[in-house]
């Protein structure tokens, strides 16, 4: 474990990532051999431990012969005879003393080998997602994320210390036990060992098969998932339709697509176990039958048949085993492989080499003919075409547009969520894109629609971007969010816990939370996202009131559908399918008579923005 | 969350709010207690409901485990035969040899088929019960209150139905087993006692150290056990909350503050997992010192007993045998206790959720309802979540067939619970609730269910086509049938330059659509679902102008010909109905139309003059005054 620890000071150098394009088992196998220690003293223990196992049968054998050696009427000394046995005795039990303390390290150090691929594994998971662009996490179910996080990461750990290591005990005890059985008798050697060809061939096809029906499984298992989750999430769609038979369908049938698939494993797992342990036992049959003609004939005793026999006794739990083994190797190979190809993954969006931190003087953002799709040049429509605008200190851009239009991607362009597929932004004449990912994400800050609470405190949720915040800085931004007051209303005030077991906020306050968040990190740049979009529009100018001597430095992006929101910015643009179409400020805009105008009277015949009618009497708001 | 009854996603008592999960309906007791009894007679019995039906295999099954034991046990005996009459003076005999060997072989064909048929058909009915009690758990969520589906986190409830299914899988699997470990350790005994009692005796006396070391030991390691279990959820939960948050996290720079505080907790889970393994392997030793023990036994006391002639090799070899095989069972039913303490846990949390009663069932005699004419009636209805707390107080109104009835009010002064009552989402307490003359309580939940149609506030879409979101469940719908609806609502357009149209798969929750998309498309399926009564709530999140409009026009070809009562935040909706009711607190406060309710300078009238987009807007302070100064 310590050996470990000191390796993952440069967590880009972790054995997880360095083999990359060989096969998960493979790869499985390296991680081990990374614990060179614990593998050597395992192994070490492993022959030790076969040593004294392999004693057993030996001794037991003399014991045998001892014990028959007046009625064989050789003429044997009695007192002899029973010191013999005395002493067969003390090697029998130093030999099972031994033998476990030496399966215990063994035991112990298969383990931990285990236990710790699992940790190193669950780390480099946890960071490789932290690290994936958002791209990703929009393509992937988290669900999927979690499965392969929980179970297949212990399908993995169980395939080190479960199959790993027993096969080597396995190879030990037939390979040197069998060495040592043929050179007792050869032929009954042979035959002892009889049904390990049976074995090797029924487990390596059904660890194929195995394979194929694990993989398959655990795909059907997670449509059943998906199933149960959205049916218990949209319950009451559910029940609103009373279309509790149609999704009983839909989970049966899903549900029969998996039990068909459990029910094949089942078999193939079952049926090769019970063929494997007749082979065993056929050998088994065959050494007594041989051996027992060779008694007769006289070549060999009854002890050293006791011998064979106790060998074959003592090979009956790992074969047993051997269907353990196939099943969780077939296992490992289709979890492994599931981690790994995470684990392979290079985020789209990462550090250039010898990107520098920003050097941010004055906050300039400039997008210069930037053209975005978010499949990439070759994939979708664009999303964004040539869009370009410069917003600097102390003044507001005001972004507005039908959904779909664009407006949040150039939210998301700013943190680097996504890179342009064409044009480039710059900070202060830094493309972003050659300086850091940390001093960019320092530097912007960008408040979204929809937030994510973390179960925590109030104050550990503000400050979530800032541990060393005090309770001052804290209230300052939720103060400048209107949501001060009701924090402080709570009975436990910012202690309260939030999140999914805590408090439950509504929409608002969430987004207030969120607003809170940002503003306390003081960005240089800062975006609001339909930031507001669950706010009503009085305490959303309370907010901008607030905010305005937080910004007055600094240069902010408002994007809105609601105009009373961005009507005071030093510029708006009217964004349709990626381009912008018309640009200016409020009253020019309105002047031009174009979407911007037909927009504005769209929202004040539904009279759904009062901030629009209200303008006039609060002039100052914004 | 958005949709539930205020009462229940604020609770009113400040204190409630306090304590995290409170609002949870499974104890959290439940969901943290790992480690508990291995054996829990209530949970077997329920268990063996789910069994029942597989009788027959399982009695098949456990003839299998019966036979397999025999053969176990009889190996031994046929070598000790071979040896005693056949290899040893006076008897050696080869011909004997021979019909011995068959004999053996004779057992082994036997040790197959055993060996297969209780496997497999162990195998196959353990998984087949799993799906059958995964099943069960599921129907009961269909049928219970949504007073209870309100309450209960979706992730508790899958956990249920995945990780403690899985659990007792692990146990089912294991149990066949455990049966023969059972088994072939009561028959190793009693053949060890039969061939020679006193030395069998003598050899079993081993046993008892055992029994007392794991006495001692149990209780230690039972701790370091669930120290690891209890590490390992936490070690999940962080990672889940990191893939749900990670947007948040990557924007706020936590990256590196997470990693390290999710290595301290993975640190601590390697570290409880190496102590717990610590504590299993230290019996490895001790068991196997035991065994070697047994077989010294054997040979001192057995080899001079066979010396001086007073005991046959054969059965010495047996013995041996049995002493090497007597072990094993014991190893096995160790790591089976394990097994089974989960089981049982799990168990219980699995019939926790199958116990909880299903509040709102059909009446023996329950009519079902035919085309209704689409009238609904309150009378005097009182009703609550908590008891003590009501909701809506006294409350009576009708909606004529055809009429648009807007509900108006502050939040939390119950329409969402006025239209969850409609479809009998819930019991009133006090009161009746009529649909089509008929009162919800008389009538079948599933038929009621096709006569009240509902739109929720925020659309759910499920994964599969747009066809298939907006079919839903009303089979019988055509393709032609699905695209008229999408016309009439104004989606067809926006569908149809979609990469593949209605055939277009949604991403999770319809991720691919705006949200006015969504909400177009929920119209759309109700319009399929072709009910006379529709009930609406409508969205609160302010959406883009243009497509507010495509609502508000959508909204009145979903409300034509058909009874509505909307839960209205936007003034246009509000406006646009035929009757209005105001309510506070419960009660009706004031009902007409726009025209009037304005007239009669009212609450309504306070409300409006505000010059708020939607009544959920306005601030709590600016209620009371309204409310306040419209009752003086």
């Amino acid at each position: 474990m310590d050996d470990a620890q000191a390796r993952r000071a440069h967590p880009a150098e972790e054995p997880a990532q360095i083999f990359k394009g060989f096969g998960a088992i493979t790869r499985i196998l390296r991680m081990s051999a990374y614990y060179r220690w614990r593998l050597g003293i395992g192994v070490l223990a492993t022959v030790i431990a076969a040593n004294f196992q392999l004693l057993i049968p030996r001794y037991l054998g003399a014991a045998v012969d001892h014990a028959q050696s007046l009625l064989a009427a050789t003429g044997a000394n009695p007192d002899a005879a029973r010191d013999a046995l005395g002493w067969a005795a003390l090697m029998l039990l130093g030999a099972g003393m031994l033998r476990g303390v030496f399966t215990m390290i063994h035991n112990y150090q298969g383990e931990a080998i285990g236990q710790s691929i699992g940790y190193e594994l669950r780390l480099a998971y946890f960071e490789k997602l932290q690290r994936m662009s958002l791209a990703y996490h929009d393509r992937v179910h988290s669900g999927d994320l979690m499965t392969r996080g929980m179970l297949d990461i212990e399908g993995v750990r169980r395939f080190v210390d479960g199959a790993m290591l027993r096969t080597i005990v396995l190879v030990i005890l037939l390979t040197y036990g069998g060495y040592r059985m043929m050179s007792t008798d050869l032929v009954l050697g042979l035959l002892a060992l009889s049904f390990v060809p049976v074995v090797m061939w029924r487990g390596s096809m059904s660890s194929l098969l195995l394979r194929r029906t694990w993989r398959a499984l655990q795909e059907r298992m997670s449509v059943l998932t998906r199933i149960m989750e959205e049916n218990l999430g949209g319950i009451r769609v559910v029940r609103a339709f009373a279309a509790r038979d149609h999704e009983l369908g839909k989970f049966d049938a899903a549900s029969s697509d998996a039990i068909t698939m459990a029910m094949r494993r089942v078999q193939i797992r079952y049926s090769n176990a019970a063929v494997m342990t007749f082979s065993y036992y056929t050998a088994m049959g065959l050494v007594l039958w041989a051996g027992g003609h060779k008694i007769i004939q006289g070549t060999i005793t009854v002890g050293t048949l006791a011998e064979f026999l106790v060998f074959m006794a003592i090979l009956q739990q790992p074969v047993r085993q051997i269907g353990m083994i196939v099943n969780s190797t077939a296992r490992a190979f289709v979890s492994g492989a599931r981690v790994f190809e995470v684990l392979d993954m290079e985020p789209a969006v990462r550090d250039r080499p010898g990107a520098r931190p920003l050097r941010l003087a004055d906050g300039v953002l400039r997008f210069e003919h930037v053209d975005f799709a978010y499949g990439g040049d070759s994939g979708d429509s664009p999303v964004l075409h040539d869009i370009s605008f410069e917003v600097g200190p102390g003044r507001v851009l005001g972004i507005v547009g039908p959904p779909g239009s664009g407006k949040s991607t150039i939210a998301h362009l700013i943190p680097r969520f996504y890179d342009p597929t064409g044009g480039r932004i710059t900070i202060d004449g830094q493309d972003i894109r050659d300086v850091t990912l940390d001093s960019l994400r320092e530097a912007v800050g960008v408040v979204h629609q929809d937030t994510f609470l973390f179960t925590a405190s109030v104050d550990s949720n503000v400050a979530y971007g800032d541990l060393d915040a005090d309770r001052l800085r804290i209230v300052n931004a939720t103060e400048s969010a209107q949501l001060h007051d009701y924090i402080a209303g709570l009975p436990r005030g910012y202690e309260t816990l939030v999140g999914e077991r805590g408090l439950t906020l509504s929409g608002g306050q969430r987004q207030r939370l969120s607003i809170a968040r940002s503003v306390l990190l003081t960005p240089a740049i800062i975006t609001f996202d339909d930031s507001t979009a669950s706010v009503d529009a009085v305490t959303e100018q309370r907010i901008r009131t607030a905010l305005k001597d937080l910004t007055r430095d600094r240069a902010t992006i408002i994007i809105s559908h609601r105009l009373s929101s961005l009507m005071h910015a030093d510029e708006i643009l009217f964004i349709e399918n990626g381009r912008i179409i018309e640009r200016g400020f409020h009253d020019a805009l309105l002047a031009l008579g174009g979407r911007y105008r037909e927009r504005y009277d769209l929202q004040m015949e539904f009279g759904d923005d009062p901030g629009l009618g209200a303008s006039a009497a609060r002039p100052a708001a914004g | 969350m958005a949709i539930m009854p205020q009462s229940l996603a604020t609770p009113v008592d400040p204190g409630r709010t306090q304590t995290p999960g409170a609002a949870g309906a499974l104890s959290d007791e439940m969901d943290e207690r790992i480690f508990g009894a291995a054996f829990d007679g209530k949970v077997i019995q329920r268990f063996a409901k789910f069994l029942w039906p597989h009788r027959r295999r399982l009695l098949v099954a456990l003839g299998g485990v019966v036979a397999f034991t025999a053969t176990q046990l009889s190996i031994p005996l046929v070598i000790r035969t071979a040896i005693d009459r056949a290899l040893t003076p006076p008897g050696v005999d080869g011909d004997l040899l021979d019909l011995i060997t068959l004999a053996f072989l004779g057992v082994i064909a036997v040790n197959l088929v055993a060996t297969y048929v209780q496997e497999t058909i162990v195998g196959k009915t353990a998984e087949r019960v799993l799906f059958d009690l995964r099943r069960a758990m599921y129907v009961h969520l269909q049928n219970l209150s949504m007073s209870f589906m309100d309450k209960t986190e979706v992730g508790r409830l899958m956990a249920r139905l995945q990780s403690d299914v899985g659990a007792l899988q692990e146990f089912l699997d294991t149990t066949v087993t455990t049966i023969g470990d059972i088994l072939l350790l009561f028959g190793i005994v009693a053949v060890l006692l039969s061939l020679d009692w006193k030395l069998g005796l003598l050899t079993l006396s081993v046993v008892l150290v055992l029994l007392i070391v794991r006495m001692i030991w149990l209780p230690m390691a039972k701790k370091s056990f669930m120290h690891a279990r209890q590490t390992s959820s936490i070690v999940n939960g962080a990672l889940a909350e990191n893939i749900n948050g990670v947007r948040t996290v990557q924007e706020m720079l936590r990256e590196r503050a997470n990693f390290e505080r999710f290595e301290v907790k993975a640190r601590d889970n390697l570290r409880s997992h190496l102590r717990a393994a610590k504590f299993s392997q230290v019996m490895v030793p001790i068991v196997d010192t035991l065994t070697g023990t047994a077989m010294a036994i054997v040979v001192v006391v057995g080899g001079n007993r066979v010396l001086g002639g007073s005991l046959d090799l054969g059965v010495m070899v047996a013995f041996v045998f049995y002493v090497q095989r007597f072990f094993d069972p014991i190893r096995s039913l160790t790591i089976q206790y394990s097994v089974m303490q989960r089981a049982m846990a799990s168990g219980q949390r699995i019939f926790e959720v199958m116990d909880v009663p299903v509040n709102i069932r059909d009446k023996p005699d329950a009519v079902t309802l035919d085309r209704i004419d689409g009238s609904i009636e309150f009378n005097h209805v009182t009703f609550g979540y908590l008891p003590g707390q009501p909701v809506l107080n006294d409350v009576t109104f009708t909606v004529a067939p055809g009429e648009t009835v807007a509900l108006v009010g502050p939040t939390g002064s119950g329409k969402t619970s006025i239209t969850a009552l409609i479809h009998r989402f819930y019991d009133v307490w006090e009161g009746t609730v009529r649909v089509g003359g008929h009162d919800v309580r008389d009538v079948t939940q599933d038929s009621l269910g096709h006569q009240v149609g509902m739109v929720l506030q925020e659309p759910f879409l499920f994964t599969g086509t747009i066809f298939d979101n907006i079919r839903f469940c009303t089979s019988g719908a055509t393709r032609d049938d699905v695209i008229a609806a999408a016309r009439a609502v104004g989606a067809h357009d926006f569908i149809e330059r979609l990469p593949k149209g209605y055939d277009t798969m949604l991403e999770q929750r319809g991720g691919n659509l705006s949200l006015g998309q969504r909400q177009l498309v929920s119209f759309a399926r109700a319009i399929v679902a072709d009910t006379p009564i529709l009930l609406l709530d409508e969205a609160t999140a302010s959406i883009d102008s243009y497509t507010e409009r495509q609502i508000q026009i959508a909204l009145k070809r979903l409300l034509a010909g058909r009874s509505g009562v909307v839960i209205a935040h936007r003034l246009a909706t509000i406006r646009g109905a035929d009757r209005i009711i105001v309510l506070n607190r419960g009660r009706i406060v004031e009902t007409g139309t726009h025209r009037e309710l304005l007239e009669r300078r009212g609450l309504y009238h306070r409300l409006y003059s505000m010059n708020y987009a939607s009544f959920d807007d306005i601030p709590e302070a600016l209620i009371k005054d309204a409310t306040e100064s419209s009752s003086t």
